[in-house]
């Protein structure tokens, strides 16, 4: 009996081991998809074969910008002239879309470009794949060709002068994915002319109240129902939002409700975002705020007068203002007034908090260590000061290394501001000192693959909103829990709570952890453990009967 | 023996509890399929073509407006029209953009939800029904988030109504989105390039093109959509060749953005 007992009990012990072993293989696959296979297959040469032509292929992202087309043209003429044998070849974008949709059509065919702009959330994406996106951590730490290497034949930034908080958005899981290019953020380009004319102070913060409170102010008419009384105009929308998924990451971070977490858990459905929603409808209803999607650029209604506060991107200032380079509305339309550009509103104007975004540069993998190696040189090449500086120049962009913030060229160039309306235009010049003073109030949200999903589903949820308000379709709980219902299933999310009732009250990122159910193994395991405790009750109850029968046997 | 199997199945609970919490925190993320930067506002919504005969099954209370009907209706309302397609842009992600028009007026039904397939029936004088919501996108008057099915029957194709006499006027916005021509107006220096066109995307020429001409004494700036008339067709071609002081001929769909922006499908050099 004891060898029955020892038998059903080793062989329950060895089934728990494989079942141990399986979980432990799980957490290998796990990682494995964040950090992909040939992680550990490239190896990083000596030196730089510089006796070799190497060709490497560049796509690029510029704003239709003539200026920064150049900027990038002369980029890879200089590096060309300092690594003869490296042939760059930059595809031109307009969009980052196209870019993204374009890396993906190429992944299966491996014939992705060797350097890339991206932003993270594509990254993730692209990471899906075997062999596409190369970790940057041992390329960045070699001490020669590394950031600030000293085999480098450019004055590259050391690692520690990029600004620390652009260098952390690369890293995905831990891991650098990308090295930060150019960053932007939102601002709030805001006609205090309007603001003052209607009896308001502007603050150094604007809160949300504040400008609910405006806005809705703004939209009197005059007896005759149809002329707004601050602009004597037939059209006025006080408040427009370009980046309405921006709008509700940001109101939920100042607000401390969920959004993501690191782990991909969707908390965007919580009680917070249902308010939130239900009074961004109260203004759309009112005709007191709209979005980019349903009436256009927020900078031609301001550059109009047609609007108050107008939130775009500070990489979008040289649109901004009546006197701006670039214009999209006829001259005759335009209207003087005394702008100014702050923070987008916040809910604690003690503690602001902003998003971070802009463009990074990814390196794809390939077969030969000597043009991943030279292309590393080039995305490293992207952060040598002369390319940061004249490319965050041609835009409310912030230069991403330290190096190139301190250098007095660029110092030279803040301080200059308002010299003409091109190159030192006053609110471009301002839009990028709004993010340097607020760089440690940035924030960026969790990369995973799928990220960009729920990042659009925030923004349909508004734009859905303003639409049913605008269409005299009430915004109530069963409309709220019908379009919860058709975004989620339109970007195939699966939220980590039923209802509105997920990630209340909790950063994202860091909220409690929802109840999940476990993983497979672990519930076989437990299963196992069960099965065991039941056979050795048996096995011991069988035990104590037969020893019973003998005793009275004997 | 007891004690060495307890503290082993112990272990085991041990080892089990352990394995099931670092599987919690390395949880793979969610796949997803590769979604576009583009913000889609609402469910599309594929209707099968009824090309059969034409439907009828409208409800009453809503009916079909006339021209002068839409044309009246408020903004943001919902709107339901019988309209001949002209011509459409490329399909993109269960959506297309379309340019329609009846004799009595023209409607751009911009990223109307619909198949592939039914994409490539939408072709020049079908007859469709469409039901959205009449709306605004700077100065553009267009149905949104609108849904449609095919009228089968007759078809029209609209000629070009020549209004180089209106242009510039307030009579003009009667002609938006119509199918238009322009006689005789001149190519000027798109910028201070002296350049007569640019490209959207000016070194992979893979996008729209601008040009500006005179008419009467004011310059415009004209568009070549590049998902209306890609680099392939004979417009993209012609615009292309302009020179600066070539006085043109234009045809196109009287667009608007911040005032008339011709969505340009031919150009004649004199």
């Amino acid at each position: 009996m004891k060898k029955l007992i020892s038998s059903v009990l080793l062989l329950s012990l060895l089934l728990s081991c494989l079942l141990l072993s399986g979980c432990h293989g799980e957490l290998v696959e796990a990682d494995t998809a964040a950090r992909p296979e040939y992680e550990s297959a490239f190896t990083m040469p000596e030196s730089f074969d510089e006796s070799r032509k190497i060709t490497i292929t560049f796509w690029a992202k510029n704003d239709s910008n003539k200026t920064q087309v150049e900027i990038y043209r002369r980029a890879e003429a200089d590096f060309e002239k300092l690594y003869p044998n490296v042939d760059v070849n930059i595809r031109f974008y307009t969009d980052y879309g196209s870019i993204y949709n374009d890396v993906i059509t190429n992944i299966p065919t491996k014939t992705t470009p060797n350097v890339c702009i991206t932003y993270p959330d594509h990254i993730a994406t692209y990471m899906t794949g075997k062999n596409v996106v190369l970790p940057l951590e041992e390329l960045a730490a070699d001490p020669n060709y590394g950031l600030g290497g000293a085999a480098l034949k450019f004055d590259s930034p050391a690692r520690e002068e990029l600004v620390p908080q652009f260098y952390d958005e690369c890293q995905i899981g831990g891991v650098l994915y990308a090295l930060p290019f150019m960053r932007s953020t939102e601002a709030c380009y805001v006609n205090k002319t309007y603001v003052e004319k209607l009896g308001y102070e502007l603050p150094e913060i604007l809160t949300w109240d504040f400008v609910w409170e405006v806005s809705e102010a703004a939209t009197a008419k005059d007896s005759d129902g149809k002329t707004f009384l601050i602009n004597g105009q037939q059209k006025m929308i006080p408040f427009i939002y370009k980046s309405t998924d921006n709008m509700m990451i940001q109101m939920l971070r100042q607000k401390g409700a969920g959004f993501t977490t690191e782990a991909g858990e969707v908390l965007l459905f919580n009680p917070d975002t249902r308010e939130i929603l239900l009074e961004i409808a109260k203004h759309a209803g009112s005709r007191a705020f709209s979005t980019f999607s349903i009436s256009s650029y927020p900078g031609n209604w301001l550059n109009a007068g047609q609007c108050i506060f107008a939130v775009d991107s500070t990489a979008g200032a040289t649109w901004m203002g009546t006197d701006a380079p670039l214009l999209d509305i006829p001259e005759e339309q335009l209207v003087d007034f005394e702008m100014v550009v702050l923070p987008v509103p916040q809910f604690d104007p003690e503690h602001p908090q902003m998003i971070s975004q802009g463009p990074s540069v990814c390196v794809f993998w390939k077969d030969d260590p000597q043009e991943v190696l030279a292309s590393w040189l080039f995305a490293q090449f992207l952060l040598t000061n002369s390319v940061q500086i004249a490319y965050s120049e041609t835009e409310g962009y912030v230069p991403v290394t330290l190096k190139a913030q301190q250098d007095p060229a660029y110092q030279d160039y803040l301080s200059r501001a308002g010299e003409d309306n091109d190159l030192y235009y006053s609110v471009k010049i301002q839009a990028a000192q709004l993010l340097m003073a607020n760089t440690e109030n940035t924030f960026t949200t969790p990369v995973f693959n799928g990220s960009t999903a729920v990042r659009n589903a925030a923004g349909v949820l508004i734009e859905n909103v303003c639409k049913s308000e605008r269409r005299r379709q009430p915004v109530d709980d069963a409309f709220l829990d019908q379009l919860r219902t058709e975004v989620c299933s339109r970007y195939e999310l699966e939220p980590a709570a039923p209802g509105w009732t997920a990630g209340s009250g909790k950063t994202g990122g860091e909220a409690g952890e929802p109840q999940e159910p476990l993983p497979g193994t672990a519930r076989a395991l437990l299963i196992t453990l069960a099965v065991v405790w039941v056979l050795i009750g048996l096995a011991y109850g069988y035990s104590a009967l037969k020893r019973k029968r003998e005793k009275k046997k004997s | 023996m007891k004690k060495i199997i307890a503290l082993l199945l112990a272990l085991v609970m041990v080892f089990a509890l352990c394995a099931c919490g670092e599987t919690k925190t390395e949880e793979q993320p969610q796949t997803e399929e590769p979604e576009t930067e583009e913000v889609v506002v609402e469910e599309p919504t594929t209707e099968e073509p009824t090309t059969e005969e034409p439907a009828t099954e409208e409800p009453a209370a809503e009916g079909v407006m006339t021209y002068a009907e839409f044309d009246a209706a408020e903004m943001d309302t919902e709107v339901t029209v019988e309209t001949y397609v002209q011509a459409h842009q490329s399909w993109w992600d269960g959506k297309v953009t379309v340019y329609t028009q009846t004799p009595d007026g023209a409607y751009f039904l911009y990223n109307m939800a619909c198949s592939e397939e039914d994409a490539a029936k939408l072709v020049p004088g079908q007859k469709i029904r469409v039901t959205g919501f009449k709306s605004e996108w700077a100065g553009e008057v267009e149905i949104t988030d609108a849904t449609f099915e095919f009228v089968d029957g007759d078809t029209w194709i609209a000629e070009p109504v020549d209004i180089t006499a209106d242009w510039g006027t307030v009579d003009m916005i009667a002609h938006q989105n119509q199918l238009v021509s322009f006689k005789g107006v001149t190519v000027e220096a798109y910028d201070e390039s002296g350049a007569a066109f640019v490209y959207k995307n000016a070194e992979e020429k893979t996008d729209d093109l601008y040009f500006k001409v005179t008419i009467g004494d004011t310059t415009y700036e004209f568009c070549v959509e590049y998902y209306l008339c890609g680099s392939d067709t004979d417009v993209y071609k012609a615009v292309e060749n302009l020179q600066v002081g070539d006085v043109i001929d234009l045809e196109g769909f009287l667009y608007w953005y911040e005032g008339p922006n011709l969505h340009t499908t031919a150009v004649i050099v004199k």
